[in-house]
């Protein structure tokens, strides 16, 4: 399989001095690392810090504006990700490329070269495939279509793909975001596997728990440079998060003094919803309640039943009435209007095309939930000058920056965006607030604002409910927590009484194995 | 040749121009684009296979003009849908209009011209067994043509590579796009594909059908083909029965007007679009059958990201 | 090679050059082709596009084209908006001109005020219950409404077919497909005496600005914008998409109904198998050209409206065949759809530099 598989001294990739240059960034700057045959070689590093474009030129996506790539001890140049796969290159995307009307050896037989190129026969494939999967713990059935399958088997026909190619490197991109600390453990295995028969693994993530438990060295990148090489497996969960973010990682400001109401602001009770969706997640007796000034923290692996649940809890998705109760207040029958008015705002996950239409101005867009709330309308007519006054106040008061109220909310960068969908919400000052991943794709210090603000609110005596994949994230804000796992939600108990592990633990199951095992 | 001989072979050659034209446009749609120009593209082929067929004397050589028109009507929408990202519906439907209207004007010199049908098979012996010999072996090329393109084109998508990749073009574009396929080259290939067969239609019906030219003599059939698609759930055995079923419809209408049956003939007329509504209805309400049935991109614009 | 770049943001000198842009284009290649069938430009040109406007008949007749254009493509542009894409108006304009015919049918013998706003209202009603046929499909099955609405048009044209060959059909008409004339009460009042143009051009203008209003400073018309621009945003916001459908698709069917029955009743005075040269399908054109904007629609149809009055003027004068026509809307059309890319895009010429 491996030539140089005996031969441990010549690097399997090296990259030397490569620099990579954008207009207004150079992602990449002097960048060296060497992975050598059968390591598991970590790269880590925030959002922005390079990582993707890096990856990107190993794959033969980008070309490097200067250095050099050497392959087995000689200098490459790929044209293209087909030149990378040649020479046994192949890669594991973050986001899937499949085709769901189609089934699991169709997806396949795509990825691979067609038969004039070397490829596999059609009728040997589905065999290949079932051997394969079979072998390395990821079982599949070829005959299935892709629109049936969970996340996790989804992942696997990436993976699978890459393995009948017979790799010598396989670049994983954050693989376990959306799996549970039970897949993750066997997919780790396979890597394991994988690398012990000659096959190296270069493993892009910022979960340093995993990188700790999986990889032998890590490159460390910031702003674009290398700025270490170690060995993880002798480093704390701290010094590499201190060697990745550069200093002491910001925790935002928990203003002192926050007393919590008697009363519950926001009750749920007994919501179960089948699945909205052909592949979405059903709702299982969700039961949990918030006094003002609390923040409660739901925690949980993607997939798990949070969009289903903010669909529930913003009123996209109507149940019975006392299922949800703001403020003493039925509304599990009543729609988003009706529950703004009660006094609750929300924040879905999706910025852009959910909490804001892309190509409307960003006036028109504080329309979209605070029309009745802040009297931006009277009778069914748009009052033009309130409108503009309240998104105005929003950019100034959340400091976003935008080319005014009429820039396209699609014009704004991630961050600028994510606090305008949340400012707009904070400033409607409710009594209730729901956020779904207040801080993902968002750099540092626009988290550490959003962030502040969530606290603030609290205390002001508002109820707040922070779901967020990120633990790191719940552990600095929230007061309690609870896990959200196959539609079902974990009893909420207070942050100073539960470790990071029992968190972990219970993302696998609240009933058991989590039945993505199921081949 | 006796009534039942006359009445299967009516209705084959009222299938045959549907079943042309729309085995084209479920290719197409296959790859995503929505060709609301059918109509166009076919009425324009009529007209340029019989303007040249007359020219030159010769079928062949008009029939292939006809597809080659056609194809031309096509490339026009797939520059504006694909390069220049328009609309597909309204790109469509412009290029219905503009089609009849250019079909009218290169059609000018040539109303009332006769000219010679299309030549039929002739087999000694085969032709001339009572009932089917005529049916099945005394037809002109292009029947053959439509009713061997169902089989060729269920095995293009079910058994080659290009035609997987091309189911995959319209099932995600986005992820086709990822995985290095050319989603526009493909897409150019099948609305151009599309515009040859529905080209080949025309000629049918100009030079085989009815062998003259007058204007909007497509009348409405490039419609009935779209419909058909849908009608087929994009699947090329039952695009072979509805066509003939559709076939078959319009025909009875016509018999039913001089027998004197109590259905009004435009009621009869207006059973194959009401058909088509209700075929939609009943796969469009499942969202797991509509999924697995319609291109998932049917319509939608590709972009590729800079 | 041609490629486009994203622009970032909607240049808006392109959202008003474009149209202009089209037009002169479709002017040229108009210049070209009559070259080509031997005809000289300049007066073909002449004719087709300025002669009109040379007599007082020839301005009126294309209010008289143009009102049903902008009734329709009003109420196209609103739908189009909210993603909502009803091509069937040509078949809610023939259940209007049935509607509003039936009721001039069945009065024919009674002259009374009040006939002709029954008419307008029956006409407005045979267009809702038409277009309510793809709005109930859409909502409750989630059935295509561009292809029902489609197939529901053949339907329409093949009743009204059948209804002028049978029940509709006058007495004492010789057996000619047609119903009888309508008598006075149920023809539409013309404006200017000796031309055709009647009062539905009144009515035309004055939707235009209803609707421009409702667009620009109602949360309705801000509702129909989000749905079509970000739907999930629209449910965000708590608004009601199968609300917001019907809505569009009556108001759609509706105005088509109303110019089916002006059409009937002002302009060709009975019920005949051929009621409209086939404006459902160029209002739609008219909408695009009018950047689905109420004040577009009404330049854009009155745009069109020179087309097929050009195109009668130049058959008559220069003996260019009618067919010219289609052929000029389709190039309008088809260069508008080229332009309006650079609206959002660049065009770059050339081989794509290896940047990924």
């Amino acid at each position: 399989m491996n030539e140089n598989h005996n031969d441990l001294s010549t690097p399997l990739l090296e990259l030397r001095g490569v620099r990579k240059a954008f207009p207004g960034v150079v992602a990449n700057d002097d960048v060296s690392l060497s992975i050598k045959p059968s390591e598991i070689h970590a790269l880590l590093g925030e959002n922005g810090a390079g990582k993707s474009t890096l990856v990107k030129i190993i794959y033969g996506v980008l070309q490097p504006d200067e250095g050099e790539l050497l392959w087995q001890g000689k200098p490459v140049h790929l044209a293209g990700p087909s030149a990378a796969r040649d020479l046994g290159i192949g890669m594991v995307f973050q986001h899937f490329s499949l085709f769901e009307a189609l089934t699991v050896a169709e997806n396949i037989e795509l990825a691979l070269p067609s038969r004039r190129d070397g490829g596999p026969d059609r009728s040997e494939l589905s065999d290949r495939i079932t051997q394969v999967s079979a072998q390395y713990g990821l079982p599949l059935d070829p005959r299935r279509m892709v629109l049936d399958l969970s996340v996790g088997e989804r992942q696997r026909i990436e993976i699978v793909r890459c393995l009948l190619q017979n790799p010598k490197l396989l670049i994983m991109d954050e693989p376990t975001s959306v799996l549970t600390p039970q897949e993750v453990a066997r997919l780790f295995e396979t890597l394991r596997r994988l690398a012990s028969e000659g096959c190296a693994i270069l493993y892009i993530s910022h979960k340093l728990q995993e990188i700790r438990d999986l990889c032998e060295t890590a490159t460390i990148l910031r702003g674009g440079k290398v700025v270490a090489t170690c060995d993880p497996r002798q480093q704390s969960v701290q010094s590499l998060a201190n060697m990745m973010i550069g200093e002491t990682p910001l925790k935002p400001e928990r203003p002192a003094g926050r007393t919590l109401a008697r009363t519950n602001r926001l009750e749920v009770r007994g919501l179960s919803l089948p699945a909205q969706k052909v592949f979405g997640t059903a709702l299982k007796d969700v039961s949990f309640s918030v006094r003002g000034g609390e923040v409660l923290g739901i925690a949980g692996v993607a997939g798990n039943g949070q969009p289903e649940l903010m669909d529930a809890l913003i009123g996209e998705v109507l149940t019975y009435p006392e299922a949800v109760r703001i403020d003493g207040k039925a509304v599990g029958r009543l729609g988003p209007r009706r529950r703004r008015e009660a006094g609750a705002c929300f924040v879905p996950e999706e910025r852009n095309g959910h909490a804001t239409a892309p190509d409307m101005p960003l006036a028109d867009n504080g329309l979209l939930s605070a029309d009745r709330r802040m009297g931006l309308t009277r009778g069914g007519w748009i009052l033009a000058r309130a409108r503009d006054g309240f998104a105005g106040d929003v950019i100034k008061r959340f400091s976003v920056k935008a080319n005014g109220i009429g820039a396209a909310a699609k014009s704004l960068s991630g961050g600028n965006l994510q606090k305008f969908s949340v400012g707009r919400e904070i400033a409607q000052n409710p009594g209730v607030l729901v956020i779904n991943q207040p801080t993902w794709g968002v750099d540092a210090g626009s988290a550490a604002a959003i962030q502040e603000s969530i606290l603030a609110l609290a205390a002001g005596g508002a109820a707040v409910v922070v779901i967020s994949q990120d633990l790191d994230e719940l552990f600095a804000i929230a007061d309690r927590i609870a896990v959200m796992s196959e539609g079902k939600l974990s009893r909420p108990k207070p942050i100073g009484e539960v470790t990071i592990e029992e968190i972990g633990l219970l993302m696998g199951g609240i009933h058991g194995e989590k039945s993505g095992a199921q081949g | 040749m006796d009534v039942l001989t006359l009445l299967l072979l009516s209705v084959m050659t009222a299938a045959t121009p549907l079943l042309l034209a729309s085995i084209g446009e479920l290719i197409t749609e296959k790859s995503g684009v929505l060709n609301l120009g059918v109509e166009g593209m076919m009425i324009v082929g009529a007209v340029c296979a019989f303007a040249v067929s007359v020219t030159t004397g010769s079928d062949a050589i008009g029939v292939a003009a006809g597809a080659a028109a056609g194809a031309a009507m096509a490339l026009i929408f797939a520059f504006l849908t694909l390069t220049m990202l328009a609309n597909q519906v309204a790109t469509g439907l412009a290029l219905t209009i503009f089609g009849i209207g250019l079909s009218a004007l290169i059609g000018k010199n040539y109303v009332g011209v006769a000219v010679q049908p299309l030549a039929k098979l002739h087999i000694p012996v085969l032709s001339d067994i009572p009932l089917l010999g005529p049916v099945l072996f005394g037809q002109d090329a292009l029947v053959y043509v439509s009713l061997l393109s169902v089989p060729a084109v269920f095995w293009f998508l079910t058994r080659t590579r290009a035609g997987l990749v091309l189911r995959a073009v319209g099932d995600s574009h986005e992820a086709a796009h990822a995985i290095g396929y050319s989603v526009i080259r493909i897409r150019y290939l099948a609305v151009l594909f599309g515009g040859a067969t529905a080209g080949l239609a025309g000629a049918y019906l100009s030079l085989a059908y009815t062998p003259l030219w007058a204007e909007n003599m497509t009348a409405g059939r490039g419609w009935i083909a779209l419909a058909l698609v849908v009608f087929s759930t994009w699947r090329p055995g039952r695009l072979l029965a509805g066509a003939y079923l559709f076939g078959g419809i319009t025909i009875l209408q016509l018999h039913a007007q001089s027998a004197g049956w109590g259905v009004p003939s435009q009621i009869m007329s207006m059973l194959p679009y009401i058909a088509t509504i209700l075929v939609l209805v009943i796969i469009s309400g499942d969202r797991a059958k509509i999924r697995l049935n319609a291109p998932a991109c049917l319509g939608k614009v590709f972009h590729p990201a800079q | 090679m041609i490629r486009l770049e994203a622009k970032g943001e909607r240049s808006r000198l392109f959202a008003y050059l474009s149209p202009v842009l089209a037009m002169v284009l479709t002017v040229a290649t108009g210049a070209l082709l009559f070259e080509m069938m031997g005809k000289p430009a300049g007066p073909a040109l002449y004719a087709y596009f300025i002669q009109p406007f040379t007599t007082l008949y020839g301005a009126s007749e294309l209010g008289v084209k143009a009102t049903p254009l902008i009734l329709i493509g009003l109420g196209l542009s609103v739908g189009f908006r909210a993603n909502v894409w009803n091509i069937g108006a040509e078949g809610q304009l023939t259940l209007g001109a049935i509607a509003g015919g039936a009721l001039a049918l069945a009065f024919y013998d009674v002259e009374t005020p009040l006939l002709l706003p029954a008419m307008m209202i029956a006409g407005v009603l045979g267009g809702m219950a038409w277009a309510a046929i793809p709005a109930f499909l859409r909502v409750k099955f989630n059935a295509n409404e561009i292809l029902v609405s489609l197939m529901l048009t053949y339907v329409a044209l093949l009743l009204l077919s059948y209804l002028v060959h049978g029940p509709m059909r006058d007495p004492d008409g010789f057996n000619f497909p047609e119903s009888r004339l309508f008598h006075a009460s149920a023809t539409v009042p013309t404006l200017i005496p000796g031309t055709r143009l009647h009062w539905g051009a009144v009515f035309a203008v004055a939707a235009a600005g209803v609707i421009w209003l409702m667009l620009a400073r109602s949360m309705l018309g801000f509702q129909l914008k989000i749905l079509g621009d970000a739907p999930r945003a629209a449910r965000f916001a708590g608004y009601r998409e199968p609300k917001l459908v019907w809505f569009s698709l009556l108001l759609s069917g509706g105005l088509a109904g109303l110019a089916g029955a002006l059409e009937v009743s002002g302009t060709v005075g009975q019920l005949v198998p051929t009621i409209s040269p086939g404006y459902g399908f160029t209002a739609i054109i008219v909408a695009f050209l009018g950047r689905l904007h109420p004040v577009g629609v009404v330049l854009g149809g009155l745009t069109m409206a020179l087309t097929y009055i050009g195109g009668e003027t130049a058959q008559i004068e220069i003996g260019l065949p009618a067919a010219v026509t289609g052929l000029f809307q389709g190039v309008l059309l088809f260069y508008l759809l080229g332009c309006d890319v650079l609206i959002n895009y660049r065009l770059r010429f050339g081989r794509k530099l290896a940047i990924g």
